[in-house]
């Protein structure tokens, strides 16, 4: 574990708390953009540049965007009276271990610990291009249709209705 | 001789790094690169801010500052030491840290996005192999920045500006990126670098740049239009509008933070400009095969002072689009037209070179481009517009 790694995962957990923790609802959306952005950091700490950019572009860039004009959109820009915490804390506290157990129990069941990444590489973004464009078309283009469908489906729900 | 000046600084920069230790070298090398934007950039933003008051003023039929120093070129040092001297005034009813850290949050996206570009002839921050994607992930943290301090100064002016100011860049950056993305097709690389380098050499004393084909062109213009949005200039600054919600998302910003929010939109505005250049104008080469001697980084910056003049001039001569109109824009004419370009760059790729590659390419822009003029068009009243008082 290097120094780098520590400082980063600190302030990404950090921020991740202060997004639960937080009174203010635009306050934990962006202590949420500072985890997007840790996270973002700790991928290309493992060399992984084009997801840690892409990481950046969608999550800091659209999807905190997306939650913050929601919460403004939906609840006005005032801090809530009410505790923080659900009155059902300990319910949910539970369920919240028992994923975790079960997450953690796979990860540590899965071969995934004893893959070793080949030494010397690093992955191009040409390569992943390739990838996509030759083994995994297939994913792509369903995962292509869907986003079309849910695009245009969204448009026909927010489309004003003709008088007839 | 050219070349030790086209070189000049580069080797300035390894010899000034060949005094340190060897385990030193990297970091020194990236504070001295580093250093060199943080000095020039902010030294072209006061350059920039006089020539754009003086320009404004020349097309206004007005004088422009004329006060302090000669001709006025003194202003830019009397607007900082106001900037400095003045009050911070933050609301009472503003959310503090967020109010506090925006300005931050907009400025350091907009130098970190300058390091990827190619200034000169090795003459990039960093070289990276996914530097494009690299800036417009930087650029992204804008948006979020323009949204806090909207949103923290609690005042329905700025939240209204943040609005329009978050709503205008998520609709352009869809054709900036895509009009991008012909030039990263023809390349094949997401590297500055490696894109200027596929722009070096000259058929005749032409340069082989990718604004003299068709799609380039056409994607060129595409990006210009998209970049003025993205920086909030005039005919897109509805975010700022003076005269309808009087600045924006910045008008409870002021002394220093609000100069920084100058600066951040300065500076951003070079970003962006660089970008084009790198793209579209072939980076630091020269434009006529005969003026290489000429070193390459006073041709990046002259193509950057090229297209701030542009801008500028765009400013003074175009009113401000109304939100539809903005809208419109850039889902029903930008985003076709950056969409077909895609097929127009990819075709240009696959046919033979020659009089009939540039006939047919040059064709599949233009039609499509009268075709969706004509379309928008339909059902409009575009006659001079008359006023029933003001004859």
């Amino acid at each position: 574990m290097s120094a780098s790694f520590i400082i980063l995962a600190a302030i990404t957990i950090a921020s991740a708390v202060a997004a639960m923790t937080l009174r203010h609802l635009v306050h934990c959306a962006l202590a949420l953009a500072i985890t997007f952005a840790g996270l973002a950091a700790l991928y290309l700490q493992l060399d992984a540049q084009f997801v840690g950019f892409a990481q950046v572009l969608v999550y800091v860039g659209a999807v905190a965007i997306l939650i913050v004009f929601a919460i403004l959109l939906t609840r006005g820009s005032e801090a809530p009276q009410q505790s923080i915490f659900s009155s059902s804390w300990a319910v949910g506290g539970i369920i919240a271990a028992a994923v975790f157990a079960v997450l953690a129990v796979m990860i540590r069941k899965s071969r995934l610990s004893e893959l070793v990444a080949p030494a010397g590489t690093t992955t191009t973004v040409r390569e992943i291009g390739d990838r996509l464009m030759t083994t995994y078309i297939l994913p792509l283009e369903v995962v292509g249709l869907l986003l079309t469908a849910a695009l245009i489906g969204a448009v026909i729900i927010a489309m004003k209705e003709e008088p007839k | 001789m050219s070349d030790t000046l086209d070189q000049l600084f580069v080797n300035l920069k390894a010899w000034l790094v060949g005094f340190a230790p060897l385990e030193w070298q990297s970091l020194i090398s990236a504070i001295i690169s580093v250093a060199a934007l943080l000095a020039v950039f902010p030294g072209l933003f006061a350059v920039t801010t006089i020539l754009e008051r003086k320009g404004l003023g020349r097309i206004q039929n007005r004088y422009g500052p004329n006060r302090v120093g000669p001709f006025g070129i003194l202003q830019p040092v009397a607007d900082g030491l106001k900037a400095m001297t003045k009050e911070d005034i933050v609301p009472r009813a503003a959310d503090h840290v967020v109010h506090f850290i925006a300005p931050l949050v907009l400025v350091i996206p907009a130098f970190l996005a300058l390091a990827v570009l190619p200034i000169g002839r090795g003459m990039a921050a960093i070289d990276i192999d996914a530097g494009i994607l690299f800036f417009f992930a930087v650029g992204a943290a804008t948006e979020l920045a323009v949204f806090m301090a909207g949103w923290s100064s609690r005042n329905k002016y700025s939240l209204l500006g943040a609005m329009r100011a978050i709503a205008q860049m998520i609709s352009y950056e869809v054709p900036l990126i895509l009009s991008s993305v012909t030039v990263i097709m023809f390349v094949g690389s997401l590297s500055p670098v490696r894109i200027v380098y596929a722009q070096t050499g000259y058929s005749g004393i032409l340069p082989h740049w990718f604004l003299l084909t068709p799609w380039g062109l056409a994607g060129f213009i595409l990006f210009m239009i998209s970049a003025t949005a993205e920086s909030n200039r005039s005919p897109f600054d509805l975010p700022e509008g003076e005269s309808e919600i009087i600045a924006g998302y910045y008008i409870e910003y002021s002394g220093f933070k609000f100069a920084l929010f100058f600066l951040g939109e300065y500076i951003g505005m070079f970003a962006i400009c660089g970008l084009g250049i790198t793209l579209f104008l072939g980076g630091w080469t020269a434009p006529l095969s005969f003026l290489t001697g000429i070193p390459s980084y006073l041709w990046f910056f002259l193509k950057l002072f090229s297209l701030v003049a542009l801008l500028i001039w765009v400013r003074g001569t175009l009113p401000r689009l109304r939100m539809d109109q903005l809208m419109n824009f850039a889902w029903k004419f930008m985003l076709p037209m950056a969409l077909i370009n895609i097929g127009v760059a990819a075709t240009w790729h696959f046919m033979e070179p020659g009089l009939i590659r540039w006939l047919i390419c040059s064709l599949l822009v233009v039609g499509p481009y009268f075709g969706l003029g004509r379309g928008l068009a339909q059902g409009k009243h575009l006659a001079k517009r008359t006023y029933q008082y003001a004859e």
